[in-house]
């Protein structure tokens, strides 16, 4: 079993590292958007010191660990259940001798891999000669933000897991997609650290599922979570991601009778 | 021209009544297109809820800047937001049967599709840039209005050089498309805050190379009657028809010579 889910991690992780070109036109463009949102940020700080725990050193570190992070989490564009749904393939994958949804996890921790190495640490790297970012001196930070990214990326997956089987009902998933990727956007703290939002809304983004994907690793690289409260915060995550996994093969169990259904 | 014009109505025309079909789906898709394209403001705003300036603009000047770049580049996604779909196009062959076609290449790759979805971010970009007109402190004179509209236009038209231009790429590198995505929505993003915040390489940038600045930045500054906090001269302020005439000619030198020099993948 170990053994499939890294022979299937490794095929990921090949899809992904087979166009190097297109590797670097994307840290390009990360690396950009890098810069313009560390600008946006430390023109806050213009006015004031801190927000809430952040100061500027922090929110430039954000800006950088955000899009570093990006490719990684993959929030956007992953529509490959979806797709297989739509094109009817999904029923000879459910066939397959392989649990359906662990096969993609598999998959996508494999690229997962791929784009932290190649997408996200590049991007950094040119942050960190530009601008004074924040890196941690303490190897169980390094450890714990390394769990927690992992964690991160078993949360985001579930998530786009469960709205990619929307396809099952709807023909056109997109819509309904772009809707489920524009809420994982904002409350997860991919545009602005959620530390930023008014009270209420930092409130619901905590409430919330994405806030474990993007917001909770960072919380943890700039040392802001410690002790006991990084251990809730790695907590919090693990309890999303099996949340999220747990709806998602109920609703795939669910898919899948109506696909008999139909198929009949 | 005509000729072409009437080509090109026919073409996108028929495009659009494909996707009016299916209704459900395309009142879904852009109402999330809406809500994706509102991302960046409610960014904005939540920045606002720290600070009252950001680089000594107000939230209603920066809001401004926001409408015009963000309506601009919406007109400039529907018209030629297909340029997109050229490395797929160079890569399937699809663009071979192109330069067999007795029509402009440019035109042809343009009218692929025009993607209706994208009315989302226009809707979106208007009423930001309507509640941002009626919120800032400024009589709104004739010449104020006259130098909004031709900032769209002008906008419209720089942005639509700087797609034309970086999606040209793909004809040397094809896997380059996330270059062109950083000038063209990077683009967009840029502009939509002021100028005078970024570091001096990014300004030079946004003045000469990619010049969004041009789109909002410096039309603002006169419908805002807003000393520049850079200090440039005040006649920049008139020069984004301009520009747009540059940003156009050169993209569309880049684009011809790209075009010369292309060979068919073969296969």
């Amino acid at each position: 079993m170990l053994r499939l889910g890294f022979e299937l991690a490794r095929r990921g992780y090949r899809r992904y590292a087979a166009y190097p070109g297109a590797t670097w036109a994307g840290v390009f463009t990360n690396t950009f958007f890098g810069f313009l949102i560390a600008y946006a940020l430390l023109a806050v700080f213009d006015s004031r010191e801190t927000v809430g725990d952040y100061d500027a050193r922090d929110a430039v570190t954000y800006a950088w660990l955000a899009q570093g992070m990006l490719m990684t989490i993959y929030l956007w564009g992953w529509f490959d259940v979806a797709l297989r749904v739509r094109s009817g393939d999904v029923a000879t994958d459910l066939q397959r001798p392989l649990d359906f949804q662990g096969y993609w996890l598999a998959h996508d921790l494999g690229r997962a891999l791929y784009h932290a190495v190649f997408r996200g640490i590049p991007p950094f790297l040119i942050g960190a000669l530009v601008f004074d970012v924040l890196v941690p001196q303490d190897p169980r930070v390094w450890l714990a933000f390394v769990v927690s990214v992992t964690l991160a990326v078993v949360t985001s997956f579930a998530f786009r897991f469960l709205f990619n089987l929307v396809a099952f009902w709807l023909i056109d998933y997109r819509g309904a997609a772009t809707l489920a990727m524009v809420a994982s956007t904002f409350f997860s703290g991919q545009i602005v650290p959620i530390a930023f939002f008014p009270d209420w809304l930092a409130l619901a983004a905590w409430a919330l599922p994405f806030a474990a994907m993007v917001q909770a690793p960072i919380e943890i690289w700039l040392g802001h979570a410690q002790g006991l409260e990084l251990l809730g915060l790695l907590g919090l995550q693990a309890f999303w991601a099996a949340v999220l996994l747990l709806i998602g093969r109920a609703v795939l169990a669910a898919g899948m009778r109506k696909l008999v259904i139909q198929g009949g | 021209m005509v000729e072409t014009l009437g080509i090109y109505r026919r073409l996108v025309g028929s495009r659009i009544r494909s996707q009016l079909q299916y209704r459900l789906s395309f009142a879904l898709t852009v109402t999330g297109n809406l809500l994706l394209s509102g991302l960046d403001f409610a960014a904005i705003l939540v920045l606002f809820g720290q600070v009252d300036a950001l680089g000594d603009w107000t939230v209603g000047e920066v809001a401004l800047l926001y409408g015009i770049s963000c309506v601009s580049f919406a007109l400039t996604d529907l018209a030629v937001g297909q340029l997109d779909q050229l490395p797929r196009m160079i890569r399937e062959g699809e663009f071979d049967q192109i330069l067999v076609r007795p029509l402009g290449s440019l035109l042809q790759v343009i009218c692929a599709d025009v993607a209706l979805r994208h009315l989302g971010r226009l809707t979106q970009g208007a009423v930001v840039l309507l509640v941002a007109v009626a919120y800032v402190d400024v009589t709104w004179t004739a010449s104020r209005i006259a130098m909004l509209l031709v900032a769209i236009v002008a906008g419209a038209a720089i942005f639509a050089g700087i797609w034309v231009a970086f999606s040209s790429i793909a004809f040397w590198l094809i896997d380059s498309q996330e270059v062109c995505n950083a000038f063209t929505y990077g683009g967009n993003y840029t502009a939509q805050y002021p100028v005078n915040i970024y570091g001096r390489w990014l300004r030079r940038l946004v003045l000469f190379v990619v010049p969004v600045a041009f789109v909002s930045y410096f039309p603002a500054l006169y419908v805002l009657d807003k000393p520049d906090p850079l200090g440039l001269p005040e006649a920049l302020q008139f020069a984004s028809p301009a520009v747009a005439l540059i940003t156009g000619a050169a993209a569309w030198l880049v684009w011809r010579t790209a075009v010369r020099r292309y060979r068919s993948v073969g296969s």
